[in-house]
């Protein structure tokens, strides 16, 4: 047991004069608790106006990425004393636009996905009673590229997003080779037609902060470094 | 009934009517039953899917194990065999005729998810690879556990959901992400549509369609221990009740065996299926007390009551509420390659590491196994027996097709959802080349769902919702849990009467419309008082032990008077019952044991 005070961001569109401030909740917090219990407890036992997206409570489904201690994270799956720290400090991912307290505005994550065609393109139709076959090793190639759950902590730690927010993401550039990258996508070119481009991946300056963000332990730098690689042998190829 | 005018209830309260959208198909929920509708009916139809949350963060993502399919694409495997271990599974309470639909269209739907681009993990030849799941059996129950569920490491219903958006994306799908459904728009047995809040902005909107699918799953959230998401509250099936429509088999609810120790979360039954072991506090591999021949693949409704009655009997871990489930001679190379979610799970939530330690579990509210009753093509009945609702679908977990009667095996949940998913996408489009028109929409429609927003957002009593909530679930799991007997089932009842009182006195905090979960978690909690009154009285009524059912004071199976459907509508403070028989086409009602 010990007892976290929480400085939440919060934040009413309504009340724009008043604008940012911090408020501060206490709570006893025991081994176990994570980041979202947290803020459940305080929703539901101190402070029922305070908003934030949440759902899976198990790190799958991407709602509660938010900024704890200056990282993002995931809520859900934070330990609270994990993070060896008497006073949390919670606030919405920077970057996006903010909605209200710790909710952020998802359309600058959909605007960059929408722009990689994200999903398999087909030229050759597939067998009409049975699967497509893909060996377990073109299958791997998959592996650290399919799990992303589009939480936006990557886009969100990324200084060439801040600086330029017409830049697709990381968070695009990781799904677009997750399908550059399988077997059975014959679309490359379509992938990575909108990806040659100024607020493509030229604007990707190798910081890595995307791949320290990643909740997941995906690697969205790597994937970048493969389709600029994918991309100059088409150019020359 | 005339044309609806948004002018002629604008302001009622304060709360305007914000706008009337007007599509083919309007869908509600972005799991995996929604999208694959919604996959079905883009080609040639105008659809939109509106979701409480971004369509990706659906609760099918947290599904681990796998997609149950005879396949047979590592050792031989029958639909007819899939479809017995269904039936039997059920407790012979699934409807014949919807499972043998299910079991032969199944290897169809998993290759058309392949088609579409699901990473499915793969076989050495390059096939999409199988694993063993509870209850999924060779010859008709006789020979070992097959190798029938298709997966995706344990990562199945992430990738399956995420591949259906993908497809939704390029069939430029119209999504309403963080809509929320207030009411339907039924009028004379025909549905026209529905009222739904927008969360992010505010407001109310109505949507006026030819064709309403409901995709809306469960609501493992009324229970205190889940393996739900926090957006699993039931609204779906309150708002068919809301509409006068009846709900089937709401006594039968699921309890997985292997959630983590007090948070819920799920450990897929692939630990088990890729050979994981039970233990209770006393070191012992206490299934093959309780299932000599399956042992931990025995089906979840008796592996969750044989590890409930383990820590009853004070055989849990040190006399706690849990006991193991130990992964450590499956060796780190197979935990990772087959299981890493459980790795990351078990370490992030119980900072177990489950190559070195057992991970400690206890069975968690899982899977809703009634719902909205609906006939083989999803459309939703009204007398809950044969007579549709002109445009209204059900399919999923909301639904009650009934394949799963009172007891689903592992896999089949994802399988039901996207092939009833499909199937109403199929029927929907049969529908929709007849309808041309959209069906008149009354000058009261978005009345009562004006209404319960304006009472909640004008609130000023005294109760909390969260506590009252925490009550609800804390009752409900200690009086209608895994065992139940009369006594426990008539307290809850009375004791949720006083709970309801005190929800009509809540405050509210919040009073904004923008992005107000205070206002939708208040909502909510009416929808559980509304369903969950159902499962209680229909437990109390099924007077035997069947699936996950299980009632101490009538400890058997009774077909002579039990083998049938209950049907349970509200009709003002009352509730009403029927029931209907069960469709039996190939196997007749055998003992069940494992």
């Amino acid at each position: 047991m010990a007892t976290i005070t929480f400085r939440i961001n919060r934040y009413n569109p309504d009340d724009e004069r008043r604008g940012h401030y911090m408020q501060e909740y206490t709570l006893e917090i025991s081994k176990g608790n994570t980041v979202l219990d947290a803020l459940n407890r305080i929703k539901w036992e101190q402070d029922g106006s305070l908003t934030y997206r949440r759902s899976c409570r198990s790190g799958i489904c991407g709602s509660c990425a938010m900024t704890v201690n200056g990282v993002n994270r995931l809520a859900c799956e934070t330990q609270v004393l994990a993070l060896k720290s008497s006073v949390v400090t919670v606030e919405p991912m920077r970057g996006y636009p903010v909605v209200k307290d710790l909710v952020v505005s998802l359309d600058p994550l959909v605007r960059g996905l929408l722009t990689v065609k994200p999903y398999l393109i087909t030229k050759t139709p597939p067998p009409s009673d049975q699967e497509r076959l893909q060996s377990p090793e073109d299958r791997a190639k998959l592996d650290g590229l399919y799990e992303c759950i589009l939480c936006g902590a990557c886009t969100s730690s990324c200084p060439s997003f801040w600086a330029d927010k017409a830049y697709v993401g990381p968070h695009a550039m990781l799904k677009a080779y997750r399908f550059v990258a399988d077997s059975r996508d014959e679309g490359s070119r379509e992938h990575l037609e909108a990806l040659d481009d100024k607020h493509g991946l030229w604007r990707c300056h190798t910081i890595f902060n995307c791949v320290e963000a990643c909740p997941k332990d995906l690697n969205p730098t790597r994937a970048i470094g493969e389709l600029k690689k994918e991309l100059v042998r088409q150019r020359i190829g | 009934m005339t044309n609806f005018d948004p002018e002629s209830i604008h302001d009622v309260k304060g709360v305007p009517v914000h706008s009337v959208h007007r599509h083919d198909v309007v869908i509600v929920g972005a799991g995996l039953a929604g999208l694959r509708a919604a996959v079905e009916t883009s080609a040639e139809f105008d659809v939109a899917v509106l979701s409480k949350v971004f369509p990706t963060r659906s609760h099918s993502g947290a599904a681990q194990g796998g997609i149950a399919a005879a396949l047979a694409n590592e050792e031989e495997d029958h639909w007819e065999w899939h479809m017995f271990d269904t039936i039997k599974g059920s407790d012979y309470l699934g409807d014949q005729d919807a499972i043998e639909i299910m079991v032969k269209e199944a290897p169809v739907v998993v290759r058309e998810f392949e088609h579409m681009g699901c990473p499915f993990s793969r076989t050495p030849e390059g096939r999409i690879a199988q694993r063993r799941f509870g209850g999924h059996t060779k010859d008709f129950g006789t020979g070992g556990p097959v190798l029938r569920a298709c997966y995706a490491a344990d990562r199945t219903g992430h990738a399956l959901l995420h591949t259906l958006y993908e497809v939704c994306v390029q069939n430029r799908v119209r999504f309403y992400p963080e809509f929320y459904a207030l009411s339907l728009i039924i009028r004379d047995g025909v549905c026209r549509g529905l009222v739904a809040w927008d969360v992010i902005n505010g407001g109310v909107h109505v949507f006026h369609a030819k064709a309403v699918l409901f995709g809306t799953g469960g609501y493992g959230q009324v229970y205190k221990i889940t393996s739900n998401a926090l957006a699993n509250t039931g609204d779906g099936l309150s708002l068919a009740l809301r509409a006068g429509l009846p709900l089937e088999d709401m006594e039968f609810v699921q309890f997985h065996p292997t959630g983590l120790y007090q948070a819920g979360i799920l450990v897929s039954e692939a630990a088990r299926g890729e050979g994981g072991y039970l233990i209770n506090g006393k070191g012992e591999r206490f299934m093959e007390r309780y299932a000599p021949e399956k042992m931990e693949l025995a089906p979840r409704d008796l592996v969750s009551r044989s590890i409930q009655t383990e820590i009853n009997e004070g055989r849990g871990v040190d006399g706690q509420a849990y006991i193991y489930c130990d992964l450590r001679h499956l060796g780190e190379e197979k935990i990772m390659s087959q299981l890493p979610q459980i790795h990351e799970l078990a370490w992030k939530f119980l900072h177990v590491d489950c190559v070195k330690e057992p991970i400690p579990i206890q069975p968690t509210a899982h899977y809703s196994m009634g719902g909205i009753p609906t006939d083989i093509d999803c459309r939703v009945l009204l007398d809950g027996k044969s007579k549709p609702v002109a445009g209204f679908f059900a399919a999923g977990e909301c639904a009650c097709v009934s394949v799963h009667g009172a007891n689903r095996l592992g896999t089949n949940s994802q399988l039901e959802a996207s092939l009833f998913g499909r199937r109403a996408g199929k029927a929907m489009v049969r529908f929709l080349r007849e309808t041309r028109t959209w069906p008149d929409l009354p000058a009261d429609s978005a009345g009562s769902a004006i209404a319960e927003v304006e009472r909640v957002l004008s609130a000023k009593g005294t109760e909390s919702v969260g506590a009252i909530r925490n009550e609800l679930k804390e009752k409900l799991s200690a009086e209608c849990g895994i065992f139940r007997d009369a006594g426990k089932l008539e307290k809850l009842a009375g004791e949720l009467r006083e709970l309801e009182k005190r929800y009509r006195n809540i405050k509210i905090d919040d009073r904004s419309e923008k992005f107000n979960y205070d206002l939708l978690e208040a909502i909510e909690l009416g929808h559980m008082f509304d369903f969950v009154e159902l499962i209680v009285a229909g437990a109390l009524r099924r007077q035997e032990s069947r699936g996950a059912h299980s009632r101490v004071d009538f400890p058997e199976r009774d077909d002579e008077k039990w083998l049938k459907h209950t049907l349970a509508w509200k009709s003002g403070e009352k509730i009403v019952f029927d029931y209907k028989p069960v469709t039996i086409t190939r196997f007749q009602p055998k003992a069940r044991t494992y």
